[in-house]
């Protein structure tokens, strides 16, 4: 596919000598997922339209790894990407406070290394913000960070789990400050403010950006040592890119400079809080700032106004997924497909290994090891492993639920055949039967219902899985759910949610009836 | 009981020597026994007096180390395994049926799997020979028959291929009383009226008394006596025996 979009577009560049301005391929832009990326991809790839590129939007991929393993990978061309993430998560270099100083030493590094450009700043740093609840703020009479130190024995921490992990998060920041809490929760971004304001946690770490900051008048604590390194927000454009499109990044440097903390943090809430579409605040966005579409906005105010407006009544959860049903039933179909090419094929593997392991037990314990090992990575891990094999979308998603797939099915075709009635098994063989005909003809049917149990559990941890295939831009019921966390929209999760939760039942019971259908006669319970 | 003046005719099975060894251990240390054509011959022993293991050496679930068998004449390790097993009938002590094909196909396995056309017609005769209506048991499922009828449907299987020889392990050993004394008579009744040669493993002395021709009585892998029932009993060839027969209490 990706082939021959390649070989499209140098033929056209091969037939036009003059290339025109817009390449034969789409811009093909990413974002992680957290609405300020959201929000910022969705600016870009507008201002791209706006100059006559044609865009491919892949919103909400994983996490870093995910994002920028699929930007070296050519998989995307750009995304919105902080510099201090740059420096200290991909680079692994140590953090820099001085922003100018890390601009210059990503843009260097990653030119060098990968071809990758970081284009000049858009114009505001959202870095690690430590927010506190007013009440608390005024007990414990906390401005900056020095003061927290104080009194964080006192205190419980909610914070994202990579966060807590990181060199430029937790570990760092209780270095520099002497900082210690009473307990430290890993939470999601999605629940973290909400958490925080219902007092189920007195601190968390936020960004400074975040438009939930202002929504529940949270005290942002200043880092009066300079801990945290400076995290200014750039475009990053593959390599691919800025080699056969420069015109295309030159429109995207339209947008360097023009946002500040302010017009951000406001973006933001207007995207976090009040739920408006991305689309519709990106064009606002744009507009506002004169870059695009002002033929565009009086029409495309009206209806993100009249969305504002019934905002104040939100539509129930029924109908706000009667609205999208063509939408979810795309996605379920996807995630139909997604789970049912993976079994196919696990089943393809895993049963045939089962039945030669039942045969030759020796490797056995070795073999089902190892593919029990595989279960126990996580999925986002497995995922971003494949990323320089695979890239992102449909395929990696397939390889990955493949392999999880494997475990269930593999252990209970060794173990239904082994199990299945020795007695009757060798008195077959005893009789004359060959070893295939007693495998064909007695363990086989007799340990079908259990190897049918397999494929059943392979199944409902598939339809589970599947939804991470949202992270790697493979679609299917996770996208409106990683979507929904990011933007912390219940409904939207819901909207996804729902359906995968019901898609779990429906795939467990029809073979779960599979189960039965297959168990022979003369032992039905 | 007149003098037979035909030479003894030659043996269905033979083991001449058979050795085995589990690890360092001998199973069977050098075992010899014939059974001729028509003769049911009874193995007694003990648990670990290696009976089992001569059972599965006959029909090459188990390899010797040593010595030689012979099914009507022909050395077994030069017969395919497969077809060999097809020649000898098996009934194992639990009747091992296949639980999920109804009764008349399990008896069919044998002709079924040697291509026999006839294979149902077999196996609905065989089933009347063990005293089984065809018609009331053909479609039955193995676990709705009783203990002593499962052991009538595994020897109708052990028949049906009409084989040269049946080998029975322990074929009643876990049957009430009342449903062994049946089975026994039963088959009884049948060898005789198929003039079937059998072997029938046993550590039941009883047992082999009344259904062996001869019997021959297996210790740590070692025959201690080889004789005709009644001369075993009259003329027990070793201490061993004798206080089997005690303990047994065939003689006092």
């Amino acid at each position: 596919m990706r082939a021959m979009t390649w070989l499209l577009a140098a033929m056209s560049a091969g037939l036009a000598p003059q290339a025109p301005p817009a390449p034969a391929r789409p811009v093909v832009v990413a974002s992680k997922p957290f609405a300020e990326s959201y929000l910022l991809a969705e600016m870009f790839a507008q201002l791209l339209e706006a100059r006559g590129y044609a865009v491919d939007r892949r919103p909400g991929l994983g996490a870093t790894e995910v994002a920028f393993g699929a930007l070296r990978a050519g998989a995307i061309d750009v995304y919105p990407e902080y510099t201090g993430t740059g420096l200290i998560a991909i680079l692994g270099e140590r953090p820099a406070a001085d922003p100018a100083a890390v601009y210059a030493r990503v843009a260097a590094a990653f030119r060098e290394r990968w071809g990758i450009r970081w284009l000049p700043p858009l114009g505001f740093e959202n870095t690690y913000a430590i927010a506190v609840r007013r009440a608390t703020a005024e007990r414990y009479g906390l401005r900056t960070l020095s003061d927290l130190a104080r009194v964080g024995g006192a205190l419980t921490a909610g914070l994202t789990p990579d966060f807590v992990g990181r060199a430029d998060g937790l570990p760092g920041l209780a270095r520099a400050y002497g900082l210690r809490f009473e307990a430290v929760r890993p939470l999601v971004p999605a629940v973290k403010y909400q958490a925080l304001a219902e007092g189920a946690v007195d601190v968390i770490d936020g960004y400074s950006t975040d438009g939930q900051i202002a929504r529940y008048d949270l005290v942002v604590l200043a880092d009066d040592r300079h801990f945290f390194p400076a995290y200014e927000a750039a475009a990053l454009v593959g390599a691919d890119l800025a080699r056969t499109s420069p015109g295309a990044a030159l429109a995207l440097t339209e947008l360097s400079g023009r946002l500040d903390v302010r017009r951000m943090r406001e973006l933001n809430r207007r995207v976090e809080v009040d739920r408006e579409p991305v689309a519709a605040v990106a064009r606002d966005a744009l507009a506002g700032l004169g870059l695009a579409g002002l033929g565009l906005a009086g029409g495309a105010r009206a209806p993100a106004a009249s969305r504002a407006a019934s905002q104040s009544r939100p539509p129930s959860l029924l109908a706000y997924m009667l609205e999208r049903r063509a939408l979810l039933a795309r996605l379920t179909l996807r995630h139909l497909l997604l789970v049912a090419g993976s079994l196919a094929a696990g089943i393809a593997l895993a049963l045939p290994l089962g039945l030669l392991l039942a045969r030759v037990p020796r490797p056995a314990g070795a073999v089902l090891g190892a593919v029990g090992l595989l279960q126990t990575i996580p999925s986002l891990a497995l995922l971003a492993f494949m990323l320089p094999l695979l890239g992102i979308g449909v395929v990696p998603a397939l390889v990955a639920l493949f392999l999880y797939s494997l475990y269930p099915i593999l252990r209970n075709t060794y173990a239904g055949v082994r199990a299945a009635d020795p007695v009757a098994a060798e008195a077959a063989l005893s009789l004359g039967m060959t070893p295939g005909q007693v495998l064909r003809w007695v363990r086989l049917p007799l340990a079908a219902p259990v190897i049918m149990a397999g494929i059943r559990t392979a199944a409902v941890i598939g339809v589970g899985t599947a939804t991470l295939a949202a992270l790697i831009g493979a679609g299917g019921l996770g996208d409106p759910i990683v979507a929904g966390l990011a933007l912390a929209d219940a409904r939207m999760i819901l909207s996804g949610a729902i359906p995968a939760a019901l898609l779990a039942l429906v795939v467990d019971a029809g073979l779960g009836w599979m189960e039965r259908r297959v168990t022979p006669r003369g032992v039905r319970g | 009981m007149t003098a037979r003046p035909l030479p003894a005719p030659a043996p269905v099975l033979q083991a001449l020597g058979v050795v085995k060894r589990f690890g360092g251990v001998a199973a069977l240390d050098g075992v010899s026994l014939a059974v001729a054509a028509g003769e049911c011959v009874a193995v007694v022993g003990e648990s670990g007096s290696g009976k089992t293991t001569l059972l599965r050496c006959f029909n090459r679930l188990v390899e010797p180390d040593g010595g030689r068998i012979l099914l009507e004449g022909e050395d077994a390790r030069r017969a395919d395994p497969v077809a060999l097993r097809r020649r000898i009938g098996y009934v194992p002590q639990d009747g091992g049926l296949l639980p999920h094909w109804p009764v008349l196909r399990n008896v069919a396995l044998v002709p079924w799997l040697c291509g026999d056309g006839g294979a149902e017609r077999k196996a609905a005769d065989a089933l009347a020979l063990v005293g089984l209506e065809p018609a009331a048991f053909a479609a039955r499922w193995p676990r709705e028959l009783s203990g002593g009828q499962r052991q009538r449907v595994a020897l109708a299987r052990a028949l049906a291929g009409a084989p040269a020889i049946v080998l029975l392990d322990e074929p009643f050993g876990a049957l009430d009383a009342i449903t062994r004394a049946d089975l026994q008579e039963m088959f009884a009744r049948v060898r005789r009226e198929l003039a079937a040669a059998a072997l029938l493993v046993t550590h039941d002395l009883h047992e082999a008394l009344a259904l062996g021709d001869r019997i021959v009585v297996l210790r740590g892998g070692r025959v201690e006596q080889d004789a005709p029932a009644d001369a075993l009993v009259a003329r027990p060839a070793t201490d061993y025996v004798r206080r089997l027969l005690e303990r047994s209490r065939v003689i006092r």
